[in-house]
């Protein structure tokens, strides 16, 4: 692709080009890093709003992620059942995340989604329909509706080509305008980001290379959106791509952000399980959400003796009960098959470790007792292809054999609600490498949704930055020198490490010692073996050559993987309780004394700080929304007055909308900046 | 279950390169991908491959195995007898950059010059509707996960450089047929693909189809009836003159679609608060702390 961006500026303004790689440069008003679903929405938007935009990819345009994502969009439009409405939305979201979420941020979502769905349309995206010729919905798990807007099983597919075809249509628009396709929103695939550049507090812009010739490069830019996506590279049993290596979270870390609820790591209770190369590859809800039922090697339908105490009055206590909802679901439960999926995913693990697990390790998901192979063909295409295809097996005819793999970490960059942006002035993050949103466990639809709300808002919140600075930070030489330092390290080591042996130390450590049930002494283990790691990485040696290198890109990764492995098992060894995606073995039960804590991760002096956070507490009006008997399951008792059902209400609100109006403001201040990084423990 | 397998993987740059000999371990249920990737943890640590999902959703791991364009991460290696030597190249139309990593920004171009999807006006976002039956035809070509085999095995480019100026390929004809296939597309598409993107040159020989791994009809369902309709409506200059004309103002008109999209809060969804604005931010940092 051509180069707009190229600028002269920078060379002109007297900055020398030394050393032996030369480093290109190229400006713009915003660089998204990321070309998932969360990076072209952000772009999209920050174009509309008249910004020239860079997209910066690892992989090629279009293989982002976010392609691979299978079962649905999570909105609530309404189309499958017309009860729904964001309020059930915000409920699900909060529910499923036990109350951890950052309310504001499920609120946007839950409101937002069903816009940014409808929008897509326009785009050109060609969803499933129901009869009216609506956007049909699905069913998953923890949504109490059918609620999941899809096509077929490769709806991630359709969300990244419809994203990149609009990319493509403003181009047009440029080209048409200007002559030049890439004039305002340029794509520069196959480039790694390894660091960002700060001109004193703000962010300046960002450094890194180009895969395919190893060539450095520099952008210059007032305004960074990371989109980067997820850790999951850190783990061995993985439903995650190369692509998953925390680059997002570090590169944050490093410039001075937070990352929030990073012990919080969902495992996907089924992922294939054999054969051992393909162990971990993702098996989509949509099995569960479209009528597939988990047996163990007994026939039982296990998940009946899982339902958690706080989840007992919606779904099913038997399993005619659990077929009914499938065709009437206002007057039955839902089946335990379709809990959130850390309950399923422990319930998995319990079965297989009781010895009621199938030959290979895992339980067995069926749909070909439940409904006939045409159908499932049709509904479930890419399964049906993924099963035969890898492990031969032919799923209309007999089960499959899953169990958990790692799959989507709920930790991220802190951000605030509204605007996607950092505690960095200049730097905003939004899809999977932002947290909060999700709480302690994200349900299934609702990231996809996730990117597209916080995408959008993301360049919005990016171009309105820009519009209130007045002056251009700028990008210093000694930055990019200590920046090109770190990336030719490798290069010219010699004879130390193997990357790729120190990756799969790194990922059975985290696998074996900080994976899906965990105890203390394991997570000490582990973060003794990462401090050794951590010795040794600076030590990788690679072969010289910089053209399309994996080794080289491999050692590079290995420092992002490290310091978000170090951040999670922090985290998790902090705290001390079970809830969404952390399992302690030590603390089986969720505290509720722990829901308004949360677990802050920075750096200082190249360690990993952790220190604790106060939880903003509800608006009012969003807590009313829940009836009192189910906040009692998880909030203290002093947290829940000012609840509606405490009469009568407007007296008793007088100082509770005194207090809302200090939080909302307190949120934006601690997102907004805090140089010292010194937050005060609140729920202490 | 295990056993050594001999792999010949070609090595090399736009400069030139060879097959290069490798012995390697297989073991059970593997696929191609996964002895690339043992032979860059073993013995080539700087072997360029690309892939992402593993899955054969991405479209990433194109290569030519034993002479047959796949997707490496669907290639069993149980395809295979234990003592066949396996070759492993780039695929051929495509300028190679290092290894079994080629350059495919011809596809990227070709996906440029497709006019973008015509929404009809004045319908508003959430008042779409359409049956299954009439998105099904375009829903199938969406399948498509751009891994360029198709444009890799087709003879009008893949023997003839000269012909990637005129032809955009399998892939793109296929676009422009999926666009035309869609129940509320306004624009009219079947000249765009005779003029502009070389459907003449495809003579129908279905290489295309039989290597696409999710196994779109390319030629029966998107190429064929393009044609058919392309020879309906060639013959009729006033349509051709018509269409010419409808290009430019489309082309002005597309500059409408700039919305900002919180702006446009959409059909409600039952919110009880009004569409949630983006506030003016301040420059952040010191200021509001
Ligand atoms: C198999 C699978 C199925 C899933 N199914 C669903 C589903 O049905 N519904 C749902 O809601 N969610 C689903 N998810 C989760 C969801 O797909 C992801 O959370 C989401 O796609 C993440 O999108 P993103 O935009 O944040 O990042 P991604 O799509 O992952 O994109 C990250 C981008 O950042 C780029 N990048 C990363 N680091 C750098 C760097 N250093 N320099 C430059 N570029 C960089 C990458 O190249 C990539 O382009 C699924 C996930 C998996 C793995
Ligand atoms: S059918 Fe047409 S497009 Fe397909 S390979 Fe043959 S000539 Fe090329
Ligand atoms: S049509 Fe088939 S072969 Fe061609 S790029 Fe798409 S998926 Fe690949
Ligand atoms: S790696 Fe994605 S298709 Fe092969």
């Amino acid at each position: 692709m051509t180069d707009p961006g190229t600028t002269t500026a920078f060379e002109a303004a007297g900055a020398p080009e030394t050393g032996e790689a030369p480093v290109t440069h190229h400006t713009y008003d915003v660089v998204v890093i990321g070309a998932g679903g969360a990076g072209l929405r952000a772009a999209i938007e920050a174009r509309l709003r008249g910004k020239r935009v860079a997209i910066i990819s690892k992989s090629l345009f279009g293989k982002a992620h976010t392609v691979m994502a299978e079962g649905g969009i999570a909105a609530s439009m309404g189309n499958a059942n017309p009860r729904d409405n964001w309020e059930v939305h915000f409920r699900d979201t909060m529910r499923g995340g036990k109350f951890l979420n950052n309310w504001r941020m499920a609120e946007l979502h839950a409101k937002e989604a069903p816009q940014r769905v409808w929008e897509l349309e326009t785009y050109g995206a060609l969803f499933d329909r129901t009869p009216e010729g609506k956007i049909s919905q699905r069913n998953f798990g923890g949504h109490q509706f059918p609620r999941l807007a899809h096509v077929g099983d490769r709806t991630g597919l359709e969300l990244i080509r419809t994203l990149q075809q609009k990319i493509v249509s403003l181009q047009q628009e440029d080209f048409a305008r200007t002559g030049d396709y890439e004039s305002d929103l340029a794509v520069y695939h196959e480039y790694t980001v390894t660091e960002l550049l700060k001109d004193g507090d703000r962010i300046a812009g960002a450094f890194g290379y180009r895969r395919p010739t190893g060539e450095l490069v520099c952008f210059h830019s007032a305004a960074v959106v990371l989109a980067t996506g997820g850790v999951g590279k850190s783990f061995k049993v993985t439903s995650n791509s190369w692509e998953y290596t925390g680059d997002g979270h570090a590169l944050a870390m490093r410039a001075g952000a937070k990352l929030l609820n990073m012990e919080f790591v969902q495992f996907h209770p089924t992922g294939m399980v054999w054969p051992p190369s393909v162990k971990g590859i993702l098996v989509t809800e949509s099995v569960r959400g479209d009528g597939g039922v988990l047996k163990n090697s007994e026939g039982e339908r296990f998940m009946f003796n899982y339902i958690p105490e706080v989840f007992r009055e919606q779904y099913a206590t038997s399993e005619d009960e659990g077929d009914r909802w499938y065709t009437d679901a206002d007057n039955n439960r839902r089946p335990p098959e379709l809990l959130p999926r850390d309950e399923v995913a422990r319930a998995i693990n319990n079965e297989v470790k009781e010895g009621r697990g199938s030959p290979a390790g895992g339980v067995y998901l069926d749909v070909s007792s439940r409904m006939p192979a045409a159908e499932i063909t049709r509904r479930l295409p890419s399964m049906y292809h993924q099963f035969k295809e890898l492990a031969d097996v032919d799923i209309t005819a007999g089960p499959m054999e899953v169990g958990p793999t790692c799959h989507y970490v709920m930790g991220g960059v802190e951000v605030d609600p509204d605007t996607a942006a950092s505690a960095v002035p200049g730097l905003f993050a939004a899809g999977e490498v932002a947290g909060g949103m999700h709480g302690s466990n994200r349900l299934g639809g609702n990231s996809l949704s996730d990117l597209l709300v916080f995408g959008c808002r993301a360049g919005a919140g990016a171009a309105a930055y820009l519009d209130g600075l007045d002056e251009v930070p700028s990008v210093s030489e000694q930055s990019i020198t200590t920046a090109r330092e770190d990336v030719e390290r490798p290069i010219h080591n010699s004879g130390g490490e193997n990357a790729y042996t120190v990756h799969q130390e790194l990922q059975q450590t985290m696998n074996d010692l900080v994976g899906i049930i965990r105890k203390a002494d394991e997570m000490e283990l582990a973060l003794k073996k990462l401090h050794e790691l951590k010795d040794r990485i600076p030590r990788v040696a690679v072969d010289g050559r910089r053209a399309y290198n994996p080794g080289w890109h491999l050692a590079l990764d290995l420092r992002n993987m490290l310091m978000v492995s170090e951040c999670i098992a922090k985290a998790a060894l902090e705290r001390q309780e079970s809830r969404g995606g952390h399992t302690r073995d030590d603390y089986p039960t969720m505290d509720e004394n722990w829901r308004q804590e949360l677990l802050v991760c920075s750096l200082r002096d190249d360690e990993v700080h952790l220190e604790h956070q106060g939880q903003p507490a509800m608006r009012h009006d969003l807590f009313d929304l829940f009836e009192l008997d189910e906040l009692k399951k998880y909030y203290t008792g002093d947290e829940l007055g000012g609840h509606r059902s405490d009469a009568p209400p407007r007296q008793s609100r007088g100082t509770e909308d005194a207090g809302d109006e200090a939080e909302r403001s307190s949120t934006t201040v601690e997102t907004g900046g805090d140089p010292g990084g010194e937050l005060t423990g609140g729920g202490a | 279950m295990g056993y050594q397998a001999q792999f010949k993987v070609w090595r090399g740059d736009a400069e030139g390169g060879d097959f290069v000999d490798y012995a390697v371990d297989v073991e059970e249920g593997e696929v191609v991908l996964d002895i690339m990737h043992r032979i860059q943890a073993t013995q080539a640590g700087d072997m360029a491959v690309r892939w992402n999902c593993k899955a054969g959703k991405c479209g990433s791991c194109s290569a030519e195995v034993n002479g047959r364009p796949r997707l490496m991460c669907m290639t069993r290696m149980s395809t295979f007898e234990e003592d066949e030597e396996i070759s492993v190249a780039p695929i051929r139309t495509f300028p190679v950059i290092r290894d079994l990593v080629t350059d495919v920004d011809f596809n990227y171009q070709k996906a440029r010059e497709v006019p973008a999807f015509a929404p009809p006006e004045g319908l508003a976002p959430g008042e779409y509707r359409m049956s299954q039956v009439d998105v099904e035809r375009s829903q199938e070509f969406r399948k498509c996960i751009e891994c360029y085999l198709c444009q890799n095995v087709c003879h009008v480019v893949r023997d003839h450089e000269e012909n990637k100026q005129e032809f955009s390929g399998p892939r793109y004809l296929m676009r422009i047929a999926e666009l035309d296939m869609h129940p509320l597309d306004v624009r009219n598409r079947k000249e765009d693909a005779q003029e502009e993107h070389g459907l003449g040159y495809c003579n129908i020989t279905k290489c295309c189809t039989e290597v696409c791994p999710e196994h779109i009809k390319i030629t029966d369902n998107a190429l064929i009836p393009m044609k058919e309709r392309v020879v309906d409506r060639k013959y009729d200059p006033l349509v051709w003159l018509g269409k010419k004309i409808f290009k430019r103002q489309e082309l002005e008109q597309r500059g409408a679609t700039g919305a900002r999209s919180l702006d446009a809060p959409g059909p409600d969804n039952g919110s009880a608060l009004d569409a949630d604005h983006i506030a003016h931010i301040e420059q952040r940092g010191g200021a509001q702390a």
